[in-house]
């Protein structure tokens, strides 16, 4: 028998008791998750992927393949975040009149609280940074990003992420003290468990991530532009990544010290946030805003790219007013750094301060607006196509005027005053970022899915998942506008008042809807691959768009373009197109390109581990963690041999290729 | 890329270059790091910021000038100024292609860098042995955490600095290392900076308070 | 503006007829002027908002692929004149929304005395304001009646059109009090005070609640809030004289350890200094309370002396219990005692009642009062030094 100093070193305040075998609906999830790990292990070994997972996958540097790494990773999450939030649904829907419901506060307040987490940091940021990976390097002529490494490690760093707040579900417990973990609540006194320690190291290991993606993205846009492709020149997405991957790396970092300096009052007891001592809970929730609002923004804005460039093609028509487009973005990203105190009117800072800070909110709308009048008026006067992107779009312009009004009524403080933290607070939000950032996001996926994968998606599964989102939409969030009017407030697990369950009841059935709205998303990804062979594009322009992605074939080849494009015109492929562009068909040379690394999975391996032993008060995999941490980065940097060539006669195979696929679709 | 483009060539558009020579390697370092740079002097901001609002948090302990003894400090600054001028030398002497000098200047910069540690480290531990702990009041809290992480951050840039001596003698002063020490120096000169604002806003505002 | 109102809520009343919609009917006055600025502020929106939902429609199906009757200019991107009209439009509605914004957040500042207990009704200068000093417990509040010597649990009561002047804190976490009947919310904070003033003008029961999660017990945490006339609320008073036990500092540590679903409490005698206590987190016998120890500060610390000053916490609301990395948790001794310290009760800190207040809205341009000294800029309220 070890001693028990020896167990407590090596597995630290992890003991039997702290797996939830107790909680059934726990217990039959990890059964359910379990099968299918272990089914998809099996298969994977059967059909011996592993290695080619490993080899093309996992240690790729390819900006296309890291993409749809993230795309896949959202997705994945997407279904954990949303299972919180049916159960969230189930649970105030029927905690009416006495009955405790079927979740315990213990349980209830978890799911919440990973809900936000996961729905913000693990679904609509990998989206977000997967599109951008995946389109932006196409979109401005250039054979993959800056630091092609780093990329890849900043995606193994947010699965990290991913993984800690799963691992909480089955070992241990998250937080449970909402999605921003205000102290004193997160604070040892009060939350002396492990949630807030996942919670912390959770995104912690994810932000690093985020940040050095951030980074990566800016490069990229600023040094490796096509020749020709001004500033002014930018696709309008491209300038909202711009915009988003500052807003990311200015952020950021503000939520990684917020957070250091909480795990320091945890940890070894410092007095950032105690109530005791000097310490200040208020501090906590300026700093967590001055990175939260931003935040917003870093969702939405790539979403109102996506919109930019959807409403574009789809109307045959040049963007309305690319100019006021792109200083409106630039004008929301600054602005965006001056408006966190709305999220705590209440706290009680004086009238001045108050309203200074609802004033700028209210002016963010200016832009905003001025957007919103710049894709109607590319509608005008257009050839609009209804394919599933341009109905995202509409719906989107439809769903978000209501929210950004409700968000503007929200930035008036006296209002604030009585709506504040309400249910109409959480349809306001949801109705911005559902409304806004997701169908944004599916307009993306559906408009660039032939490009990276060489068919479309299939449009009648795609058009029930439309309907049954956009009107699961509209049942889920205006009960709770109305809730909210009625003084009901958020994250209640019972209610006493049985005259409001109606309410709950139908937003219930709108999440319900929304389930169906994701199962049939799920199997129009099925059914278009089944069916890849009829959806197939070979043109690599199946929309007859106009930006550079569109010039190259789908899926690009490794290097995107055999000739680096030159660039005349806003819409270089449609001016390109006009002015009869022939596609080079000789000439080619050996392509410089990066090669693959398993550096980064192992990094974000080791990270990720060193996290868990931090968690767990594993003092002893912590500490060899991060040796082995250590050593495996200046390791790296011994490796100088980073690039190799793609030798010409591969990169004639591969456009010979294309030539013949093009001339046997004519 | 070098190759110039008129906008207008109508007639026979440019729609590809044919001819094209890559990104040289670090096309974008310097970008990048500096970037990275920026977002670290963000950390430092807050961290600045978290002590201006809770630096006079006391709660009923010791104040500034009851812990800072100015003197050591004043020494400690002059380490990592040296160590800055050092590392200047050894960028001078690095684009002379002289190794030798170079890692001579680098070995000079990572003593003052180490002696920088120690004092500050001596300094800590002289605080904490009389009780003025981080647990003590939010000030404390926030000047450790302050004047840490830029100790940290030091202490980061010297296992660097010996990675780079250990790359430069195994490798020489390649193109790829010369791009490294140039990172680094950049590195150590913005964390100089940082020293001055901590000296300034912590030490010598403290002693005023 | 009221037939504004009621053309506003006439779709949603005959929609919605038999639902409690409280925040848009409320019965107290602050309440009430906080429903206008909601109804003011989205139908000014909606002046932009319809106008773009209608013209999303119209295009979209105007200018349909099939319909190739429709103009089609694909090289049409720029209007200088739709541009300015793009921009102006949401400009001004912003101009004016921004005007009312300011003007309102300062009228309706919690911190602000009232100026009026209805529209057309000023205050009665004669009749004493009620103090009410809530703590937000873990899951409970606890209602002091300063000026009765009385105390509840979870239930509020006061007289109609009398101004409340509430005094707010909590014991460990963030909470917000909240009626939604009576006027907007503010949080409640440990170690911190924060204000409201307000007043109920319909004699009812109301439902109050915190509004900021704060635990396990977070959804059990309300109160019922009687607005009842004077002769009521006397009875009331009494009724809690007469029945109540007695708070003072040991039986308020008891009261504050966490427990779910309180029924209600009423303490017929209290502590006078219970709320200056429980305010500076010193209920504790021989903790220093934050006044004193924010009053030290401000002359520097107590220097070298100041690091023995710290003792072991014995108690703690849940448990003792410490950081992995750390110390045991301490906490700060107080250098007088708790039972009478420097001589001063409530009575004699209580802040002076801003005697010029504000007419209200609508009645005529405000001049703004400037901001209160101890508001520091982006924290809020800090508890007055008053040691």
């Amino acid at each position: 028998m070890p001693s028990p100093d020896l167990i407590k070193l090596i597995f630290g305040r992890l003991t039997l008791e702290s797996l939830p075998l107790h909680e059934p609906i726990v217990v039959g999830t990890f059964a359910v998750v379990a099968t299918g790990g272990l089914a998809l292990f099996g298969a994977l070994t059967y059909f011996r992927l592993w290695g080619y997972l490993w080899r093309e996958w996992f240690t790729t540097v390819d900006h296309k393949r890291i993409g749809i790494m993230y795309m896949i990773l959202g997705i994945v999450m997407l279904l954990r975040g949303f299972a919180d939030a049916i159960m969230m649904r189930a649970q105030q829907a029927i905690a009416f009149g006495g009955s405790e419901g079927y979740l315990n506060a213990h349980h209830y307040d978890q799911i919440f609280t990973a809900h936000g987490v996961i729905m913000i940091f693990f679904v609509a940021m990998p989206l977000v940074t997967g599109l951008m990976n995946y389109v932006v390097p196409l979109q401005i002529g250039a054979r993959d990003v800056s630091f092609p490494f780093l990329n890849n490690f900043s995606f193994w760093m947010t699965v990290g992420g991913a993984v800690l707040v799963m691992a909480s579900l089955f070992i241990g417990e998250f937080a449970r003290t909402g999605w921003l973990a205000y102290p004193p609540l997160s604070n040892i006194g009060y939350s002396p468990d492990v949630g807030v320690d996942y919670y912390i190291w959770g995104l912690q290991v994810a932000g690093v991530g985020t940040t050095l993606s951030g980074i990566n993205l800016i490069c990229t846009i600023v040094k490796l532009r096509a020749p020709g492709m001004t500033m002014m020149r930018m696709p309008v997405f491209t300038w909202t990544s711009l915009c988003t991957n500052v807003l990311i790396v200015a952020s950021f970092p503000v939520l990684t010290v917020v957070l250091a300096l909480l795990s320091l009052d945890r940890y070894v007891g410092t007095n950032f946030f105690t109530n005791d001592f000097g310490g200040s809970p208020m501090m906590y929730v300026n700093l967590i805003w001055i990175w939260g609002h931003p935040e917003v923004y870093i969702l939405v804005l790539p979403a109102f790219g996506i919109f930019s460039e959807v409403t574009s093609t789809f109307s045959g028509k040049r963007l309305f007013g690319y100019t006021s487009m792109v200083y409106a973005t630039v004008v929301i990203t600054i602005l965006s750094y001056l408006v966190w105190l709305h999220h705590f009117f209440t706290m009680g800072s004086g009238a001045s301060v108050n309203s200074f800070f609802g004033i700028t909110t209210m002016i963010i709308s200016i832009p905003t607006g001025a957007k919103m009048f710049n894709w109607l008026f590319t509608m005008y006067r257009g050839r609009i196509r209804f394919e599933l992107p341009m109905m995202w779009t509409i719906a989107f312009m439809l769903t978000f005027v209501v929210g950004g009004m409700t968000g503007v009524l929200l930035a008036v403080p006296p209002a604030d005053f009585v709506l504040h933290n309400s249910l109409f607070l959480v349809a306001h939000f949801h109705n911005v970022i559902i409304g806004g950032v997701l169908f944004g996001l599916f307009a993306g996926m559906g408009y660039w899915f032939p490009k990276a994968f060489g068919f479309r998606l299939e449009p009648f599964w795609g058009k029930v998942s439309f309907w049954c989102w956009v009107s699961g939409f509209f049942f889920a969030f205006m009960p709770l506008y109305v809730l909210g009017l009625m003084g009901v407030t958020r994250r209640l697990r019972v209610f006493d008042d049985a005259s409001l369950q109606i309410w709950f009841i139908i937003a219930g059935f709108g999440a319900f809807l929304i389930l169906l709205g994701i199962g049939a998303f799920l199997v129009q990804i099925a059914v278009s691959v089944l069916r890849r062979e009829q959806l197939r594009d070979v043109t690599g322009d199946p929309w007859n768009a106009r930006t550079l992605e569109w010039a190259t074939s789908s899926p690009p080849p490794d290097y995107n373009f055999a000739f680096t494009p030159v660039v005349h015109d806003n819409d270089a492929w449609w001016d390109m197109k006009r002015r009869g562009y022939q596609r080079p068909l000789t000439g080619f040379k050996p392509i410089h390109m990066p090669q693959n690394t398993g550096t980064g999975i192992i990094l974000a391996g080791l990270s990720t581990a060193m996290a868990f032993g931090l968690i767990w008060y594993m003092w002893l995999l912590a500490a060899v963690s991060f040796i082995a941490l250590l050593v495996v980065a200046i390791g790296h940097t011994f490796n100088y041999h980073r690039d190799f060539d793609i030798p010409a006669d591969q990169v004639v195979r591969t456009e010979d290729a294309r030539t013949n696929l093009l001339a046997g679709a004519k | 890329m070098t190759i110039s483009v008129k906008p207008q060539q109508i007639g026979e558009p440019l729609f590809y270059l044919a001819d094209e020579h890559p990104h040289p390697e670090g096309w974008s370092t310097s970008l990048g790091f500096w970037i990275y740079l920026m977002s670290d002097c963000l950390i430092f901001a807050i961290l600045f910021a978290t002590y201006g609002v809770l630096g006079a948090n006391y709660a009923a302990g010791p104040a500034p000038k009851d812990l800072f003894d100015l003197k050591l400090v004043a020494i400690n600054t002059s380490m990592l100024l040296m160590s800055s001028i050092t590392y200047g030398f050894a960028m001078l002497t690095m684009q002379q292609n002289r190794i030798a000098q170079t890692q001579m200047w680098l070995t000079i910069t990572g003593l003052f860098g180490l002696a920088f540690i120690g004092i500050e480290l001596t300094e800590f531990a002289h605080m904490i042995h009389e009780g003025a702990t981080p647990q003590r009041s939010a000030f404390l809290s926030s000047f450790f955490t302050l004047v840490g992480t830029h100790g940290l951050h030091v202490s980061f840039g010297l296992v660097w600095l010996v990675t780079l001596m250990v790359q430069v003698w195994r490798f020489g002063l390649i193109e790829a290392n010369q791009r490294r020490l140039m990172c680094l120096s950049m590195f150590w000169h913005f964390l100089d900076v940082v020293w001055i604002g901590v000296f300034t806003f912590v030490y010598l505002m403290g002693m005023l308070r | 503006m009221s037939r504004l109102k009621i053309l506003a809520l006439l779709p949603l009343a005959v929609a919605l007829s038999g639902c409690n919609f409280i925040v848009l009917a409320p019965a107290g006055d602050i309440a009430a002027q906080q429903r206008d600025l909601v109804i003011i502020s989205t139908v000014l929106m909606l002046l932009i908002v319809v106008p773009v939902m209608v013209l999303t429609a119209v295009f979209a199906w105007r200018y349909r692929q099939s319909n190739t009757a429709a103009r089609y200019e694909p090289e049409w991107d720029h209007s200088t004149k739709l541009e300015l009209v793009i921009w102006s439009a949401p400009l001004l509605i912003i101009v004016c929304l921004g005007a009312l914004t300011w003007m309102g957040t300062h009228l309706l500042d919690p911190y602000r005395s009232l100026g009026r207990i209805a529209a057309e009704r000023p205050v009665d200068k004669g009749r004493a304001p009620l103090e009410v000093d809530v703590v937000a417990l873990d899951w409970k509040w606890l209602f002091i009646y300063p000026d009765y010597g009385i105390a509840t649990v979870n239930e509020l009561a006061a007289p109609v059109d009398r101004p409340i002047n509430f005094r707010i804190t909590a014991s460990t976490v963030m909470n917000s009090f909240y009626i939604p009947a009576l006027a907007g919310q503010i949080y409640a904070m440990p170690g911190m005070e924060t204000k409201l003033h307000a007043v109920v003008n319909h004699a009812g029961t109301y439902k109050g609640f915190s509004a900021n999660y704060s635990g396990a017990g977070f959804s059990g945490m309300h109160f019922a809030f009687h607005g009842l006339d004077d002769k009521n609320f006397d009875d009331w008073v009494a009724r809690a004289k007469s029945t109540g036990g007695s708070l003072g500092r040991g039986e308020y540590l008891q009261l504050e350890k966490p427990s779910q679903n309180e029924p209600v409490r009423r303490y017929g005698n209290v502590d006078v200094d219970l709320y200056r206590a429980i305010l500076n987190m010193c209920v504790e016998a021989g903790k220093m309370c934050m006044s004193e120890m924010m009053a030290i500060d401000a002359k520097g610390g107590l220097g070298h002396e100041g690091l023995n000053n710290t003792l072991p916490l014995a108690y703690d609301k849940y448990a003792r219990r410490g950081t992995a990395l750390g110390p045991e948790p301490a906490f700060v001794v107080g250098t007088c005692t708790p039972d009478a310290p420097q001589g001063q009760t409530t009575a004699a800190i209580k802040a002076p009642l801003d005697a010029a207040p504000l007419t209200g809205a609508g009645l005529k341009r405000p001049t703004f009062a400037p901001l209160k000294s101890s508001t520091s800029f982006f924290l809020g309220q800090r508890p007055k030094s008053d040691s």
